[in-house]
């Protein structure tokens, strides 16, 4: 069951996330890439699952392929949301 | 041809606090790192020693080995990664156990939250080999990397087999230790249950009322070179890694052998392996355990290897009177033990020692620690440790 978030409030969670990964806050934003805040494979593992606590969506394998940038990450789930 | 094989670093996170010179002075100071039954390492704060990302993709035991690697490799003058050819830096970390904490929490929500909401870094962080994986990965060590696994000889183990490598020609230089942090409720409960741990929370080896060993975590981490490396880049040496021999008592799960057979035939090839005799013996760093079981035993083996007469002169003590059991740690953490006990010539004391026990009649330096009475040859000592399932792993060590 999925619930309700704003743009907005998806990027603050996602953000709130890397910060927790380790990545630096003052080098998160949209356009970050995630290679560059040191996010690999095994945290966006970690963030889909973060994803499906908070918003009841459940990202796959192969919705996560290709998405590189943190815009691309929160454009995704707020398109599973809408 | 057989090379030599020196340490040039030390580092250690003991229940003493964090440091292996902080071990060794307050060790030798009579301090205890045991409180209410427990050796834990309450100084260490993972977060002055490792970034964020370090300490969430590292279990306790692979966090100690940060921490302790970072020390050694400080202490070896190595600036960013291995001094030589990183192909031929290698890296091997006993463990008892491993990530046994992350076993634990993650088991816990499989049962109350289900499968899906296992973390991923679940198996990263668990395996056993973990620390050697991840302290090879920080320190560019390209060579041989693997963890050993005999639970409480575990860090002898590795400590010996990387001394093999260096004096086979398969590496320059190893990053070699053992790491445990096993204080957690399962094995905790499952060592108390075997009747293993003191009930009196008192670790006081070879006295007459010992009852069992106290639990310790931490990790004990050094630098190996072959001697011409070391010597070529002007490294300041500490001492040598003279011998190292291993043997199993094919006997009990558990229990060692009452004789102290494989014990002692370890003592014994590990000497000949040196090219050093029972006279040669300056002071033994005993396993030493505080078991009824081991510290008989034990007396036994040293008695047969060492001759009755000399195995009664030379002083024997056991770091776990300070700090407890660190199961896979302990080898390399009293090895280091061992090593700075060597070059300040003195032998720290067995706390708590104060009632003989029947047939335990040797030197175990109680009270206080004592010069060694080294004459003007090279301080040699040995370091024991023994594990479940009948390992036994002997290091002869030299300071310079």
């Amino acid at each position: 069951m999925s619930t309700t978030a704003t743009r907005e409030q998806i990027e603050s969670r996602v953000f709130q996330a890397l910060e927790e990964f380790g990545a630096e806050p003052d080098q998160i934003s949209p356009d970050a890439e995630f290679e560059a805040l040191d996010i690999d494979s095994l945290d966006l593992v970690e963030l889909a699952q973060i994803v499906e606590d908070e918003y009841g969506v459940q990202l796959k394998g192969e919705d996560m392929e290709g998405i590189t940038s943190v815009r691309q990450a929160v454009d995704l789930v707020a398109s599973k949301l809408g | 041809m057989t090379r030599n094989v020196v340490i040039t670093g030390v580092g250690a996170v003991t229940p003493l606090g964090v440091g292996a010179r902080t071990l060794h002075e307050r060790w030798s100071a009579g301090q205890s790192g045991i409180e209410d039954g427990f050796g834990r390492a309450t100084e260490f704060e993972p977060k002055d020693h490792l970034s964020t990302k370090e300490v969430r993709r590292a279990d306790r035991f692979t966090q100690l080995a940060l921490a302790a690697a970072a020390e050694a490799l400080e202490d070896a003058g190595w600036d960013d990664g291995p001094p030589g050819d990183p192909d031929f830096a290698a890296c091997l970390i006993g463990t008892g156990i491993g990530g046994i904490d992350t076993l634990e929490r993650q088991h816990l929500i499989l049962q109350q939250q289900g499968a899906d909401r296992i973390s991923p870094l679940s198996i990263p962080l668990l395996m056993a080999n973990a620390a050697s994986g991840v302290v090879a990965m920080k320190h560019d060590l390209r060579g041989q990397s693997f963890g050993t696994v005999s639970a409480c000889a575990a860090g002898a183990h590795a400590i010996g087999m990387a001394a093999r490598l260096i004096r086979y020609g398969d590496a320059e230089t190893v990053v070699t230790g053992g790491s445990e942090a096993a204080i957690t409720p399962l094995a905790t409960a499952a060592f108390s249950r075997m009747d293993a741990l003191s009930d009196s929370g008192i670790s006081r080896p070879f006295d007459r009322r010992r009852d069992g060993f106290v639990m310790g975590e931490g990790a004990g981490i050094l630098v190996l070179e072959s001697e011409e490396g070391a010597r070529e880049r002007g490294a300041r040496i500490l001492g040598y890694v003279r011998g190292y021999a291993s043997t199993s008592d094919a006997h009990h799960l558990t229990a060692p052998e009452p004789s102290g057979r494989g014990a002692s035939k370890a003592i014994e090839l590990a000497l000949r392996d040196a090219g050093v005799g029972p006279d040669d013996v300056k002071y033994v760093n005993a396993h030493g355990t505080s078991t009824p079981l081991n510290d008989r035993a034990e007396t036994n083996a040293l008695k047969s290897a060492l001759g009755e007469e000399r195995a009664a002169q030379v002083p024997i003590s056991s770091t776990k009177s300070a700090i407890g059991h660190l199961l896979g740690a302990a080898g390399a953490v009293e090895a280091i033990a061992t090593l700075l006990a060597l070059r300040d010539r003195i032998a720290p004391p067995t706390l708590n020692y104060e009632e003989p026990d029947e047939g335990l009649d040797l030197d175990y330096v109680p009270k206080e620690a004592r010069p060694l009475a080294n004459g003007d040859g090279p301080a040699i000592g040995i370091s024991n440790a023994f594990g479940f399932g009948g390992h036994n792993a002997v290091l002869c060590l030299e300071a310079e």
